[in-house]
């Protein structure tokens, strides 16, 4: 105990004199995959390169993702002092320039600065406003991702310096039955999609008999467009590590097992660096800190099934087999990994317990609404202005998150789809539903892990639920009959629709084959699969009808469902489309309005890109170039 | 969906001994076996059955229900397009028939001079880069048709 409690000294110590009183300046970089993706590794090698040519010293710390992912790569400075202040979207160049202004001339290049992390006076001095009061960020709380952005993710003294496994200390110190007081007071439900109460599932684990225990850390988020668990582990490790940790002390488990998505590579390597880590504190191995408790962790890969996140696919994935899901009772609280007891909790479950215990359950349930506690965090895509990570209290609603976090949306909102491929659809109207377990499942919807996709009037929702379907087809293990032959069902039709041959009755087939579905399939990916298409059939029946009626995609997706018209009273005659169509089928003089050939065009949707007039509209094959019509698609 | 295996080679044969003979370990065999090979050969399979003591149906089963494993030898530059759901938002599918576009190949096929292997696939993870596109293990999200032509010509001249 004593030796941890020096390793905790020497780590606030150093995060003061190297991050909070530097000498020298400080740049960060976020380089989690968001990051890199955006350009990151590129900057790095710029900021190196100035660096050594200015001759001037300065710390480079790699930090997580801090939010707002449009705004990457996202590159900050402290001076010596001062407050570190960001810089986004940054190249190379930007950031070689950046460096030269505040590094030799001692200025903050304020007109590239996108907000800081000081004071009111520093805002006043410097005409930059805050970070976190930009619009994307100000309504959201950082609970969860406390650290994300802040620390090196790859530095374990970073997350000690955070007040890290303090949590844990106080567990060993009060005992696990504080850990499930605490946890049962804060309300915590889980945040894998279903929200069952994380106290009673620790609780049962606690209880069942055997001598042999697991806890498991599911971070398999096989939810296309949601990516919450990743940005977790790739900014700060430890967090999810130390819950895991509490979770093995509390239920008397000696393994923790942490199964991670085969495309998380980074998020693997930042746990395997952390993992060691804890090992050298002494808080993996025998009898930890003195406590006569001994516990270790490994990883496991996942091998790029959706199926496997489903606890009991995920057991067998783990005991060697093929992902099956198989029936409950029993659960793996009572029967898991290898036949005995196991906690499988998600990701973002196991990285909020560490603030719960250090802060107490009451102290959480100052975020969110009774029964629903705490905040949650979203991937934030689609067609909204900002998109990103974000994390907010529960009972916030979808239209604060879409408008506000989100900056709305381009073209018109749409719908915005929860829960991924087993969630559902909502629409306009259902915005003001607050993000609650239950309200969302009121709606039709579902909480889910996280993914919160945005559409707007350019997405097809009869597209979106041939491609969710596809989805779960495709995934589907195959074991249960409902599941197989009901995804087959459901695409067959909607590709039916697509092509324009859809007809009346294809709806009914749709929704009787859904409710099968649902009644009778062995496991959650069967018995929610159906959900994007029921929800769309309910709220976009009107986009169903005038596909299958009147054979006409106004988002313009459905390939041969419209054409493409050029609207005189918006073309500007700039020559873009012309230019890039591979059809050859627009032409038109420069300053002229041009002219699209429905004959030569394939709808490979280049023009429309690349168009910034909106000049391109997609209207009913009917319709010759009518005026009425289009003054009615101008509305 | 008929998967051939290519024919076996000598450099197949992987040394096992790291891991433990128990049946929970198929998994991580496998995955080391391709990080290996860079595929997972017939020779391989009867490897790993003999080594768990178990039968070649079975590693075969396993092996072939997760998409991580493949059976033929992979192309030089792996190009994978994103089209999970942000990335479908945000035109995924037109920059895909782009890719085949491009280089030749349709999703899941090697080209024949074996330099590009192409697949589509599932999420990787930086949906706010929306859309994604992945090459030999580089992400680079928010890719245009433009982009994307750049971007394959640099890893081609690689
Ligand atoms: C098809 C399917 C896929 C799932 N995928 C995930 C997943 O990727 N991550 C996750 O944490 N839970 C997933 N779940 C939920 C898990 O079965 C389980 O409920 C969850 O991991 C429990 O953790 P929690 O109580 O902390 O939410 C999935 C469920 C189903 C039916
Ligand atoms: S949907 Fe493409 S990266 Fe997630």
């Amino acid at each position: 105990m004593n030796r941890f409690n020096s390793y905790r000294e020497e780590a606030l110590q150093k995060w003061d004199s190297q991050m909070v009183h530097s000498e020298i300046p400080v740049i960060y970089l976020g380089t989690a995959s968001c990051g890199i993706a955006a350009g990151a590794l590129d900057v790095l090698g710029t900021i190196q390169q100035t660096l050594t040519e200015l001759g001037q010293p300065a710390r480079i710390v790699q930090v997580g993702c801090i939010g707002p992912c449009y705004l990457e790569p996202i590159m900050d400075i402290a001076m010596p002092g001062g407050p570190r202040v960001s810089y986004t979207n940054v190249t190379p160049q930007k950031a070689k320039r950046i460096l030269q202004a505040n590094l030799t001339e001692g200025d903050l290049a304020p007109k590239m600065a996108k907000g800081h992390f000081g004071d009111e006076a520093f805002s006043s001095k410097t005409g930059i406003p805050k970070f976190f009061d930009l619009p994307m960020l100000k309504p959201q709380v950082r609970v969860i991702l406390k650290n994300c952005g802040f620390i090196d993710p790859e530095d374990g003294d970073h997350y000690l310096a955070q007040d890290g496994y303090a949590g844990f200390l106080k567990v060993l110190e009060a005992g696990p039955q504080y850990a499930l007081e605490a946890l049962k007071e804060s309300g915590l439900r889980g945040r894998g999609g279903a929200g069952f109460p994380a106290f009673k599932k620790w609780e049962l684990a606690r209880s069942a008999a055997g001598e042999q225990k697991y806890v498991v850390c599911n971070a398999d988020e096989g939810d296309p467009g949601a990516f919450m668990n990743r940005a977790l582990i790739e900014s700060d490790p430890h967090a999810v590590l130390e819950g895991l940790l509490i979770a093995g002390y509390t239920v008397g488990a000696s393994q923790g097992i942490i199964y991670v998505r085969a495309e998380y590579p980074l998020a693997v390597k930042r746990l395997r660096k952390a993992i060691g880590q804890m090992r050298s504190y002494g808080l993996l191995g025998d009898d930890i800190l003195g406590s006569g408790f001994s516990f270790d962790i490994n990883i496991k890969e996942g091998a790029g099934a959706f199926v496997c996140g489903e606890e009991t696919a995920l057991i067998a994935s783990l005991e060697g087999k093929r992902g099956m899901p198989r029936p409950r009772p029993p659960f793996p609280s009572d029967s898991g990994y290898n036949g005995c007891p196991t906690l499988i909790n998600n990701t973002e479950t196991f990285g909020t317990v560490p603030a719960i215990m250090r802060n107490g359950g009451e102290w959480y349930q100052q975020f969110g609404v009774p029964g629903n506690y705490g905040t949650k965090t979203f991937s934030l895509v689609g067609k909204v202005k900002h998109t990103g990570l974000i994390e907010v209290p529960l009972g916030t609603s979808l239209r604060q998150v879409v408008e506000e976090v989100g900056g709305g949306t381009e073209l018109p909102f749409k719908a915005v789809q929860t829960g991924g491929p087993l969630g559902g659809c909502l629409g306009a109207s259902q915005l003001d539903t607050p993000i609650t377990y239950e309200a969302m499942r009121d709606q039709g919807s579902i909480m889910g892990s996280g993914g919160l996709i945005v559409m707007d009037e350019s997405t097809c929702i009869v597209d979106m639920a041939r491609y969710f379907i596809g989805f779960a087809l495709r995934e589907s293990c195959g074991n249960c009959t409902p599941c197989r032959i009901g995804t087959r069902v459901l695409i067959d039709r909607l590709e039916k629709i697509i092509r324009g041959e859809g007809e009346p009755h294809d709806l009914e087939v749709m929704r009787k084959a859904a409710d099968t579905m649902v009644k009778t399939s062995l496991c959650g990916l069967g018995q929610a699969a159906s959900n994007p298409v029921t929800s769309s059939l309910n709220f976009f029946a009107a986009e169903y009808e005038s596909h299958v009626h009147d054979h006409y995609c106004q988002a313009g997706v459905c390939k041969g469902l419209f054409q493409y018209v050029i609207l005189a009273e918006r073309c500007n005659g700039c020559g873009l489309c012309v230019k890039v169509c591979p059809a050859n089928a627009i032409a038109g003089k420069l300053r002229e309005t041009h002219t699209l050939d429905a004959n030569l065009c394939t709808q490979c949707h280049a023009c429309v890109e690349v168009c910034t007039k909106q000049a391109i509209l997609s209207l009913p094959l009917s319709a010759e170039q009518d005026h009425l019509l289009l003054s009615e698609a101008l509305q | 969906m008929t998967i051939l295996f290519t024919p076996e080679l000598a450099e197949d044969l992987i040394d096992l001994t790291i891991f433990s003979r128990q049946p929970h370990q198929l998994i991580p065999i496998l995955q080391y076996c391709q990080s290996q090979n860079g595929y997972i050969s017939r020779e391989t399979v009867r490897q790993i059955a003999d080594y768990l003591g178990v039968s070649e149906a079975h590693v075969y089963g396993v092996a072939s229900f997760y998409t991580q494993f493949r059976f033929e030898r992979p192309g030089d530059h792996q190009v994978r397009i994103c089209l999970g759901t942000a990335c479908h938002v945000q035109g995924g599918e037109i920059l895909s028939e782009e890719i085949q576009k491009i280089i030749g190949i349709r999703p899941g096929e090697i080209s024949q001079d074996q330099k590009f292997e192409f697949h589509e696939v599932a999420c990787l993870g930086c949906c706010a880069q929306a859309p994604v596109v992945e090459v030999d293990g580089r992400i680079y999200g928010k890719v245009t048709r433009r982009k994307l032509q750049k971007v394959l010509r640099d890893h081609e001249s690689i």
